[in-house]
């Protein structure tokens, strides 16, 4: 054989060494080297989560009645990957779902069209949770009916018919505190975009439901839990091949709210009540709103707001039908926090106090004319009556107008009048922002609204952003209405070109508008309360809390939700000269009709009435201002009818009411166990929770615990209870 | 009584003479690690194959099979090393003729499409055989029949038996190709390229071949003979994480799953991959990757220091032939094995493309199985007939 074949084969058994050595070097790579980045993969590769939803926590009042509770619901889903499948797209199965639930058709595809697109309703009716997630259409379905479309599944493909935890309101005494409680929707894309990519057990995944208004909403996670995780090992196709790890979920928190279920109760009957009344008497009554706060804590004893609606109709989603009448009811926002609204004359404190600042004299004698003029404008006293020289604690029991008219005049004077600049004094919108109006006051309810403080500094920016409307408007001449009303025309316009040359300005008429709490002004009931409690408090300006504390479902408390002071007035003596001068109104002032009668010698009130114009609304809005007891204040009642006509004789016999059921009065008798509040005062425990979740209600005794003082002993070591 | 009748005792004595010399003359490395890399792959076959519960959900179905198939092939390599050296020079043209028609029959109704390749055909008992495997034995032996066909004088073989011998070797590579069994051509190539180049052939035949298949791949690709996909799937091993498509997918797979094993493995019937069938065909062409990942390292080299022991020998075995036939074939049969572990060990650990080559001694699969040994046992045929001379 020839040398060069030898040679060859020496060549490639050289060669062969060498890819078996680059094999050698790979593997060793491989499995030496980057083996831990390749185990993370694999890990990741073949394991599959299995969520099981933890329950959501109970809403408990501040005597551990719940609010909002659980219970199980067979409810009806619509799958709508697996419809898009169908040939028609679904449409034969919805027909036969809609007549099997026995609703429209039309209603039924309406919940399907996601949110934003074409022919899709408003939300929340239109779909706005992720794709991939069934879409609830029907809840309480019977079992006949839901054992009918499973068991028919070729005709009901992608429908699913299971049961679920959805929430209950048990009510308790009637109270129906939709607006405070608020519902549960599916969680939204913005939602899960927002939180971005996490690992974090507790992270919202793209089934879930979640808070979407009120409590339910604010303290979404505190009462969501943590789901439990079963991790899965599987194959390629989905077969499981074993499990490697199972968390157990972990029950959502409880929360306490400052809220007595028995007093929101009758703060509901008596805010109807009110609305009612202003009917009575002739008003329109649209709507209204009722708070009651603890002056000393900001804690929310009782909100209301009127018109509502029955929280149980969000639960498995809202029907578009329903939606509609909610919506055109306008009973979805809270009057109580949302709505904004001029004070009126409950604003008069605010005023006084801001005179005060200026070195009016609070004992002094102030002229109270039927009308005041200014320029060539006359501002007139209610019913244009005159009361001559009064003091200003007279002024405020007869809600006189002049006198604060003068006031505001001379402040603006003092100020530099027309030729004030930005930077010069405002007191009245100076006061307004001292007491927390024109900002949120910072309540655990979400979209509140801040309203506006009319001033100087308002003024300009309304001018700024609306001067090119005003000037165009001048230019123009309101075309439309010159057809109908030549001479109304020619005052828009006469308007239009003031407001468009000189609308900044911050005129005498503003200031003296601003000082009876009208004009630009707008406050929530929600502020107006907080700024009585203020009064009430000797000035501390509190930051109003719906939640007392967040509870774990067996009952220890994972956090307290301390009083929060957000502003304090130092005008002490100015203060108690409202406390005494409010307790006037209510004793012989314009308060004195709807509490006559009441025990005031023994419960005395602190309050002012309110009736606040409103453009364009013939009747006013009916405000009543107060607090009480005023020698020791625990409690902030204000109540509110729009268009209901004069506080006093619309919203205060309600707000009487009020206090009646608070203090136990009946006739000139007042006893505290006659009180809707237990013991007649607010509580100032936290509610026990069993270590099996239930909460111990009024009238139940904790078992294996006899007495109050053992109550207390086991609150101390916490997480103790049997 | 008398004593002389010694015959049938001299009878037994040639018998056992002949059996021990067989035996002694036998390369025991070479048989005992072919036998342990077999014997180790049935473990590995079991376990990647015990989920996969087809055709009859027995998960012992491909243990079973793997089984009788390295005994079929255990004995076909018996047979083959016992063949008389001569009478295997004469078989050569009527193997050769056989294979072709094997091949052919793929056409007929007999034909079966396996991973896109109608490279099989289905013979009684539900078992299929790859003709183009047991071609690649008939390459061998032919190329070594016409290119050890040379007068004594000559140092290399003469263009026309050169010329012969492609011409002959082409036939078969260019129906395997017709079937899209890339793999097997290309193993078919590496080992005509090699026998001619061991043969002693001139230079300008080496150069001349070699440069022809790449003309040839650029043509295919220029004239698009070769398809996109085709094209994708060679590649994709370059950058599995950014391509799309199976062969990406299982390079990927592939790579997690030796990468996880580290030193020592997840354990027989432990790895994640493997269990959860996240690497396809695992228990043929993707093996190595069971072994890596449920074996880890240690496993993994063992089994490519057993496959290294047998090119080895391989090589030890064509160096020492004492005529040209002998070390061709042992040439050709070494080039063959030596392919086929680097391409398929390659293409679990990511570093070559994807094609359906199994590895030999360890894969699942009947044909492939049958082989490997048959290679074995002309390797231990040669080394059998050179110890005889000398």
């Amino acid at each position: 054989m020839s040398e060069r074949s030898s040679l060859r084969l020496i060549i490639l058994g050289v060669l062969v060494v060498s890819l078996i050595g680059t094999l050698v070097a790979r593997l060793s790579y491989l499995q030496l080297v980057a083996g831990d980045e390749y185990r993370a993969a694999a890990a990741k590769n073949s394991t599959r989560e299995v969520i099981a939803p933890a329950v959501r926590g109970l809403v408990l009042d501040q005597r551990g009645r719940p609010l909002v509770a659980n219970r199980v619901s067979l409810v009806v889903s619509i799958d709508r990957m697996t419809l898009a499948r169908e040939e028609d797209e679904g449409a034969a199965v919805i027909g036969r779902l809609a007549e099997a639930l026995d609703v429209s058709e039309a209603d039924l595809a309406l919940r399907l069209i996601p949110c934003g697109q074409e022919g899709a309703a408003p939300p929340p009716v239109c779909w706005d949770g992720s794709p991939y997630q069934p879409i609830p259409v029907a809840k309480d379905v019977d079992t006949e009916t839901a054992l009918a479309i499973m068991e028919r599944r070729g005709e009901f493909p992608g429908i699913i018919a299971q049961l679920e935890a959805v929430r209950e309101y048990p009510q308790p005494f009637d109270a129906n505190m939709a607006h405070l409680l608020g519902y549960l929707g599916p969680v939204s894309q913005d939602q899960l975009d927002a939180q971005g990519e996490t690992s974090d057990p507790a992270r919202l995944r793209s089934r879930d439901i979640v808070g979407r208004t009120g409590l339910e909403s604010q303290y979404d996670l505190d009462l969501r839990g943590i789901p439990g995780i079963t991790t899965l090992a599987v194959d390629t196709v989905g077969r499981v091949t074993g499990t490697l790890d199972i968390t157990e979920p972990v029950p959502g928190n409880y929360l306490v709210t400052n809220v007595d279920a028995h007093l929101q109760a009758v703060v509901e009957e008596q805010l109807e009540a009110a609305v009612l009344r202003a009917r009575d008497l002739g008003n329109q009554g649209t709507s209204g709103a009722a708070v009651v706060v603890d002056v000393q804590t900001g804690g929310v004893l009782a909100m209301a707001s009127y018109p509502t609606y029955d929280p149980d109709l969000w639960v498995g989603g809202i029907s578009s039908k329903d939606y509609d009448r909610l919506l055109k009811s306008k009973a979805l926002s809270s009057n109580a926090v949302q709505g904004t609204f001029p004070p009126g004359s409950t604003f008069k404190p605010v005023t006084t106090y801001a005179a005060a600042q200026q070195g009016y004299d609070l004992e002094g004698t102030y002229d109270c004319p039927s009308e005041y003029e200014v320029g060539s404008q006359t501002f007139r006293n209610f019913e244009s009556e005159g009361f001559g020289p009064i003091s200003l604690q007279r002024a405020l029991e007869v809600s006189c107008n002049t006198v604060f008219y003068r006031i505001a005049d001379e402040m603006w004077l003092t100020a530099g009048g027309n030729a004030a600049t930005l930077e010069s004094p405002d007191p009245i919108a100076d006061a307004a922002e001292r007491f927390g109006l024109g900002r949120s006051t910072g309540i655990d309810l979400p979209g509140e609204a801040a309203g506006l403080v009319a001033g100087r500094l308002e003024k300009q920016q309304t001018w700024e952003e609306r001067r090119d409307n005003w000037c165009a408007d001048a230019k123009e001449g309101y075309p439309e209405t010159r057809e109908e009303d030549p001479e109304l025309a020619d005052y828009f316009t006469a308007l239009a070109k003031e407001n468009c040359l000189d609308g900044f300005r911050w005129r005498n008429g503003d200031a003296i508008n601003a000082s009876i709490g009208q004009g630009d002004t707008a406050i929530t009931p929600l502020q107006l309360a907080m700024v009585y409690a203020a009064i009430a408090n000797g000035g501390r300006i509190y930051e109003p809390h719906v939640a007392k504390a967040v509870l774990t479902s067996s009952g220890e408390v994972v956090r307290e939700i301390e009083p929060r002071v957000t502003g304090v007035l130092s005008d002490t003596d100015t203060l108690e000269f409202l406390r005494t001068s409010l307790a006037a109104v209510t004793a012989e002032g314009t308060g004195s009709g709807p509490f006559a009668g009441f025990p005031l010698d023994q419960v005395p009130v602190a309050s002012k009435t309110g009736s606040a114009q409103v453009f364009g609304n013939e009747t006013t809005i009916a405000w009543y201002a107060s607090f009480a007891p005023v020698d020791d204040p625990r409690y902030a009642v204000v109540m509110m009818v729009t268009e209901g006509g004069t506080g006093s004789a619309a919203a205060g016999p309600s707000v009487r009411a009020i206090y009646e059921e608070i203090f136990g009065v009946v006739g000139t008798d007042v006893d505290p166990d006659r009180s809707v509040l237990i013991d007649g005062v607010p509580s100032s425990d936290l509610p026990i929770v069993r270590a099996d979740g239930t909460p111990i209600t009024p009238g139940m005794r904790p078992s294996g615990l006899d007495a109050e003082g053992q109550d207390a002993a086991t609150r101390s070591d916490s997480g103790l209870l049997p | 009584m008398s004593v002389t009748e010694p015959r049938p005792q001299r009878f037994v004595g040639a018998v056992a003479q002949d059996r021990q010399s067989y035996l002694r003359r036998m390369d025991w490395w070479l048989v005992i690690s072919a036998l342990l890399l077999s014997a180790g792959s049935t473990v590995f076959v079991w376990s990647a194959s015990r989920a996969d519960l087809a055709p009859e959900d027995d998960p012992q179905y491909f243990l079973v099979r793997h089984t009788i198939n390295i005994a079929i092939g255990v004995v076909l390599a018996f047979i083959v090393s016992k063949l008389d050296f001569r009478l295997l020079r004469a078989y050569t043209p009527v193997i050769y003729v056989l294979s072709i028609l094997g091949i052919l029959l793929v056409y007929t109704p007999l034909g079966v499409t396996i991973a896109g390749a109608r490279a099989w055909i289905s013979v009684p008992g539900g078992f299929t055989l790859q003709p183009a495997e047991l071609a690649k034995v008939s390459i061998i032996l032919v190329m070594a029949l016409i290119l050890a066909e040379k007068r004594d004088a000559e140092s290399e073989p003469r263009d026309r038996d050169v010329l012969l011998a492609l011409a002959l070797a082409a036939v078969p590579i260019g129906l395997v190709l017709l079937q899209n069994d890339t793999g097997t051509a290309l193993v078919m190539s590496v080992i005509v390229i090699t026998l001619v180049a061991v043969s002693g052939a001139r230079r300008r035949w080496l150069a001349g071949l070699i440069g022809g298949g790449l003309v040839a791949v650029f043509l295919a690709l220029q004239f698009g003979v070769i398809r996109d996909y085709q094209i994708a799937r060679l590649t994709s091993f370059l950058n599995p994480e950014g391509s799309e498509g199976a062969a990406a997918y299982n390079a990927v797979q592939a790579r997690i799953a030796i990468g996880g094993g580290g030193w020592f493995g997840h354990g027989l019937f432990s790895g994640p991959q493997t269990q959860g069938n996240f690497v396809p065909v695992n228990e043929s062409d993707f093996i190595f990757t069971v072994i890596a990942e449920e074996a880890g390292y240690i496993g993994a080299m063992a089994f490519i220091i057993g496959l290294s022991i047998v090119l080895w020998r391989g090589m030890r075995i064509a160096m020492g032939a004492d005529d040209l036939f002998g070390r061709l074939v042992a040439t050709g049969v070494m080039a063959w094995l030596a392919f086929q572990t680097f391409e398929n060990i390659g293409m679990n650990l990511g570093i070559m493309p994807i094609t359906g080559v199994p590895l030999p001694f360890v894969s699942y699969g009947g044909t492939s199985m049958f082989a490997s040994w048959i290679a074995l046992g002309l390797l231990a045929n040669v080394r059998v007939h050179t110890a005889a001379n000398t």
